[in-house]
């Protein structure tokens, strides 16, 4: 294969990896920037992935897997938000054990419907799975060398949640600095008294934002399992939702820097794929667990300030208390 | 708000867990009956799987002192204030210092092999908490954030080493060659059988002696040294702690080893006591049951042995359940795992209120605080 | 305007506003009026009820008794949102604002005039141009506000609720941030709020701001009102008598001074805080033997830092701090050291710093003597010996309840600062530091904490005692040193001070330099 083939694919595996992690961390850029600690996307995004997969199963239908994946997500979202906004939890507690009763919730329920050992039924019908959506003469472009081939794997051949995901960058930084709605939410995190003295429920302010984590998060999962994948296996996410925190982290809390780090994190994941056991020159064959562990160990680098500072929302973790 | 008041302490030690966990069982029992299965006949299964046997008791004990050394592991931190979630990934590193050294010291004899074992599961476990806490200590950076991310390097780490390291040669899975037998941990079973006790044999070994040792020494370190104060201050009151002359970041650190240095002791039970060798992804979650062991037990060592011995049960009887009940499986453990966490500790203040308006007794309002 | 004013009715009223928090009678049937296009004072001690009150009428509390009426129909105020939409605006003593946005964005958030910013920002902006002219109230809209000066962001403050529309601004403690200088633009710019119409209610404790700007002032003592005067017919004596009550105004017995040589000497002593800015400056007095020096200065002029840096607890920018011989910057850094030297400290902020809530009274008592040989044997703590020497506290310092397994956060405040007096006093410092001794402490307990302090001075000790009770220093202090804006303005011997002569140091009015 001609490099810059090789390079295209890598990119267009790049985006597909990018997906899930970017609309995952989009979801925790909106609680978080609220004041809440998102360790939940992990669950929220397994639980969507369970639901979608099992509805689409039984339906038949896609976009039914895709509302239910959502609505799921949502619910979990709002009871992680009883517990941490309404009761004052602790939003890394009841985030664990969000993603822990979904961790085993999904081959529970999965072996109780299906009775396949934990995992929902495989999706080849029709309609079943969000396919790859061909862009018109993108087969024949493949021929012509560069732009044909960019036409053909980068823009052309995904699927509709990655399109999706694209749009919702723009969305998501629309939302956050250009309207009211944006500004009370980044305000909330920062300081919630100064939105509760403005005459603002903080309380309404988290909730909407968990909502809107939830069915980020919902989107997230079903792409996982019925778009990037053909059913629900146990742990699919396998730490997918924690990468996207650290990819929200590198980003700093911003959308365009988190879809930056959301792509770098995704790279390094095509990369480690193709890299496997393919030596280098000078560095020979590196061990695809070191590039694997390549996003978590930036991340680490940034927090502790050697990469850049990473400053959370200042009022992050802190249940809000009325009582002076 | 008009009257401020607290719940009486036997209440919060040992009502405030009993009330979340009889919570979390409800409605684990809700489950069990969706997935179409007798909740009443599953209570009797895992239990009579748990303890009804002495093959039960022994296994339950055997997972028991994995979380033990856990969970010993985040009440520890979490009393110098520190939320250490990364002990999987410690557990998994300590583990491989107890392997290497098991893998080293092959001829040597037991118990001068056993001492260099503990003091390395220790000691790699403390090592891969350290950063965490000094990063924590000295830059500010969130130690949840950062454990975990050490927990996902240290699964890449292993996976590595044991890919393309410690990989017995001319085998296809990822696992070392087995410890010398000389150097397992004696089994449960032989040790009672050298006083004459007949028990069945099981994995329970003397790890499990080792994890109540570790108990006691937490609970004696907390509650009855200078350091064990210190530690305290720090996680009750940073100011009033740099007010006595102590050293926040230094004792955070030292926190974090010490918790780092409890979960290593994983590997002692799981690798030198049973599997005797090292493994892919062998803490297996233990890690994250710490979580919910400290919490049920309220950080206190005697409180995390009882939470332990629970968890440890529920996981025996729940593989129990998987034979008996085929529309369940082991998953249905990690579940109520889950909501005990959910309810002893996120959602602890939704039982906390009501209990308090029931039982609390007033307290005098601090005048300052107007 | 001005002819029909007497007919207007009251821009504020509070009619029998009642509040109780748990044993705590916090506001008792309080009842006054403040006059549309006036500037009212509402003055009283600390803790007399006044925050208490004013977040009531903010919405932050519900009464448990009595009505709000504004302009003269009564409202429900059950929220922040009520206030505002009632024509209440507040500004908090600690800034509700948020450091990172713009002042724009700070003023725009909450009164965003539609689902989309882009057209309130560029309202807000005109709008605010147009109130800065009017009002002297000049900010740069497109600052961070973290960036500002306090002085600036209070401004952001004060225009949040003009562009609110706030007919009435509550102002809580708002010079307690301020310098000299910026308090009288401060007042200048009040003055001109009263003449374009708006009320101004003054929430303050001190005397001098009462009498610089208010029409008329409301007195709380104790949770209740005790008067209600024509400012221009009244005297900060008389205030200060309302405000206090006689029976407050305490005397401690002492013996005469006998001061030995210096315990505690400070030259040259300044000392930054974390933002950069010199909180000391270049400080020098010195602490004799049998003798209780006092600081007196309005809080904030950095007090409290030269009491943490003192202890061990910050880091001194330059000069020299010795104590007997030895120097305490290059030697004993730490509190631990410092406590091993015979330096004791009762901090400011006692819940905070002094003691862990959480803790029994008993583990309270060895905090910051944790490694002493008392208390210890081998490597664990000596219970025994610890309990035992709670108990002797206990009787000998009258704590109540005498159990020292109790914890902490369940004892008064009396008795809490007893705890901590007990165990800062009874180890026999050469040098004791005390900051606020009786703050938020009832009468019984400030005598006994009073007596304790005067026997140390008597027994020959050094003491230096940081305080914003004027009455406090004038019956401990042998000496009085006055600090305003990191600096010693001025050094009273205590025959020679006077209430009168104190306010002047403090407000930054040089004395004869004795100092």
């Amino acid at each position: 294969m001609e490099t810059y083939t090789v390079i295209v694919l890598l990119l267009a595996a790049t985006i597909r990896v990018a997906t899930p992690l970017l609309l995952a961390a989009l979801a925790g850029m909106f609680s978080e920037r609220a004041g809440i600690i998102d360790l939940g996307l992990e669950g929220k995004m397994l639980g969507a992935a369970f639901a979608a997969a099992s509805v689409s199963a039984v339906s038949g239908s896609a976009w039914l897997g895709l509302g239910v994946g959502v609505l799921t997500a949502i619910a979990l979202s709002l009871l992680l938000g009883f517990a941490c906004v309404t009761h004052r939890g602790n939003q890394v507690v009841a985030a664990v054990a969000v993603n822990i009763v979904v961790g085993g919730l999904g081959p529970t329920l999965a072996l109780a419907w299906f009775s396949l050992g934990g995992q929902t039924p495989q999706l080849d019908a029709a309609g079943q799975r969000f396919t790859a959506l061909i862009w018109p003469w993108a087969l024949s472009a493949r021929e012509v060398p560069l732009p044909g081939l960019l036409y053909a794997e980068l823009l052309s051949g995904h699927n509709l949640v990655v399109y999706l995901a694209a749009v919702l960058v723009p969305a998501a930084a629309w939302v956050l600095y250009r309207t009211r709605f944006g500004l009370r939410l980044r305000a909330v995190g920062e300081n919630p008294q100064a939105v509760d003295t403005a005459g603002i429920s903080v309380t309404a302010l988290r909730y909407q934002a968990m909502i809107i984590s939830g069915g980020l998060c919902g989107v997230a999962g079903t792409y996982l399992s019925i778009a990037a994948s053909s059913g629900f296996v146990r742990d699919m996410t396998a730490g997918k939702g924690y990468l996207a925190l650290a990819a929200l982290i590198f980003g700093k809390w911003r959308p365009y820097p988190t879809l930056g780090a959301c792509l770098l994190f995704a790279f390094t994941d095509a990369l480690a794929v193709r890299l496997q056991g393919v030596p280098l020159p000078i560095v020979g064959v590196i061990p695809v667990q070191f590039i694997l562990a390549l996003p978590y160990v930036l991340t680490v680098l940034l927090l502790a300030g050697f990469v850049g500072r990473a400053i959370a929302p200042r009022a992050i973790g802190v249940p809000y208390t009325k009582e002076r | 708000m008009s009257a401020i008041k607290q719940l009486p302490r036997w209440a919060d030690i040992f009502l405030l867990p009993l009330v979340g966990l009889a919570a979390a069982l409800l409605l684990s029992a809700g489950i069990i009956a969706l997935l179409g299965e007798s909740p009443w006949q599953a209570v009797k299964l895992m239990i009579d799987g748990a303890l009804g046997s002495q093959e039960g008791i022994g296994y339950s004990l055997f997972y028991a002192t994995n979380f033990i050394f856990t969970g010993l592991a985040v009440a520890v931190a979490f009393h110098a204030g520190l939320f250490n979630i990364g002990g999987e990934g410690q557990a998994y590193i300590g583990g491989l210092g107890t392997g290497l050294v098991c893998l080293w010291f092959s001829h040597w004899p037991f118990w001068v092999v056993l001492p260099l074992a503990v003091l390395a599961s220790a000691g790699f476990g403390a090592a891969w908490a350290f950063l965490p806490g000094l990063l924590q200590a000295k830059r500010g950076s969130h130690i949840v954030i950062t454990t975990i991310m050490f927990n996902f390097i240290a699964s890449a780490l292993m996976t590595y080493l044991l890919v393309n390291v410690l990989v017995k040669p001319g085998q296809q899975s990822p696992e070392t060659r087995e410890f010398a037998q000389g150097l397992w941990m004696p089994f449960a079973h032989e040790m009672l059988g050298r006083f004459g006790i007949n028990f069945t044999a099981t994995p329970l070994n003397l790890a499990f002696v080792l994890a109540l040792g570790a108990a006691i020494f937490v609970w004696i370190f907390i509650w009855h040294t200078r350091w064990g104060y210190a530690l305290r201050v720090v996680g009750q009151s940073p100011a009033a702690a740099v007010y006595a002359g102590m050293s926040p970041s230094r004792i955070t650190v030292m926190a974090m080893l010490l918790s780092g240095a409890l979960a290593g002791g994983l590997g002692l039970n799981e690798l030198m006591g049973s599997q005797h060798r090292i493994l892919i992804d062998f803490p297996g979650g233990a890690g994250f049951v710490g979580i919910a062991v400290a919490l049920m037990g309220r950080n206190h060592p005697f409180g995390i042995l009882l939470a332990a011995g629970l968890f440890g049960a529920l996981y025996q009887g729940g593989s129990q359940l998987t034979f008996d009940m085929p529309r369940i499986n082991r998953d249905m453990v990690v579940v109520i795992q889950g909501l005990v966490i959910l309810s002893c500790g996120a959602l602890e203040n939704m039982f906390r209120v009501p209990l308090t308006a029931l039982l609390g007794r007033p307290v005098r309002a601090e005048k300052e605080k107007l | 305007m001005t002819a029909d004013a007497p007919l207007k009715p009251p821009a504020l009223e509070l009619r029998g506003i009642d509040k109780r928090f748990g044993s705590v009678h916090a506001n008792r049937a309080i009842s006054f009026a403040v006059a549309a296009g006036s500037v009212h004072g509402l003055i009283g001690e600390n803790g007399a009820g006044k925050s208490t009150l004013m977040n009531i009428v903010y919405g932050f509390h519900r009464p448990d008794a009595g009505v709000i009426l504004v302009n003269g129909r009564e409202v429900e105020i059950h929220s922040p949102q009520d206030a505002i939409s009632a024509g209440i605006g507040m500004v908090h003593q600690h800034f509700m604002l948020v450091e990172n946005f713009t002042v724009l964005e700070n003023v725009l958030l909450g009164v965003e005039g539609g689902p989309l910013l882009a057209r309130g920002l560029a309202r807000a902006r005109m709008e605010l141009q147009k109130i800065g002219r009017d009002y002297g109230l000049e900010v740069p809209l497109d600052a961070l506000v973290g960036t500002l000066p306090v002085g600036l962001q209070q401004r952001v403050e004060i225009l949040k609720a003009l562009h609110r529309g706030a007919g009435i601004l509550i102002l809580d403690e708002p010079t307690a941030v301020l310098t000299p200088q910026e308090t009288d633009q401060f007042f200048r710019m009040l003055g001109r709020l009263r003449d374009q119409g708006r009320t101004v209610l003054l929430v303050t404790h001190k005397l001098r701001e009462i009498m610089a700007i208010t029409d008329r002032v409301t007195v709380m003592r104790q949770g209740a009102v005790v008067a209600e005067v024509v400012t221009a017919s009244t005297s900060p004596r008389e205030l200060a008598e309302k405000m206090v009550g006689r029976a407050v105004l305490l005397q401690v017995k002492k013996g005469e001074l006998r001061a030995g040589p210096a315990l505690l000497s400070v030259r040259n002593l300044s000392v930054r805080d974390s933002a950069g800015a010199l909180r000391v400056k270049h400080m020098s007095f010195e602490v004799r033997a049998g003798e209780i020096v006092a600081i007196a200065g309005v809080a904030g002029n950095g007090q409290s830092e030269l009491l943490e840096v003192l202890a061990g607890m910050g880091v001194s920018t330059s000069g020299e701090i010795f104590m007997g011989g030895f120097d305490l910057v290059a030697t004993a850094a730490d509190p631990r050291r410092r406590r091993e030297l015979g330096l004791a400290h009762v901090p400011e902020d006692r819940l905070r710093v002094g003691v862990v809530p959480g803790f029994s009274a008993q583990a309270n008592l060895i905090l910051g003597y944790q490694d002493r040989a008392a208390f210890n044997r081998g490597g664990l703590m000596n219970d025994g010996a610890i309990l035992a020497d709670c108990e002797r506290k206990m009787a000998a310092y009258d704590v109540r309840p005498p159990l020292p397994g109790l914890r902490l956060s369940a004892f008064s405040g009396g008795n809490q600062q007893k705890l901590v007096i007990a165990r800062e006093v009874d180890c026999e410092p050469q040098v004791l530091l005390v900051g606020q001794p009786t703050r938020g402490v009832d009468i019984g307990a400030i005598e006994f904490i009073h007596h304790r302090l005067v026997a140390l001075r008597d027994a020959g000790k050094a003491i230096l005692l940081i305080s914003v009770e004027l009455d406090e220093i004038l019956g401990l202090a042998d000496r009085i040193l006055v600090m305003a804006g990191g600096e010693i303005t001025g050094e009273l011997s205590r025959a020679e001070a006077t209430e009168e002569k104190i306010g002047l140091l403090m407000a930054g009015v040089r004395g004869e330099g004795r100092a």
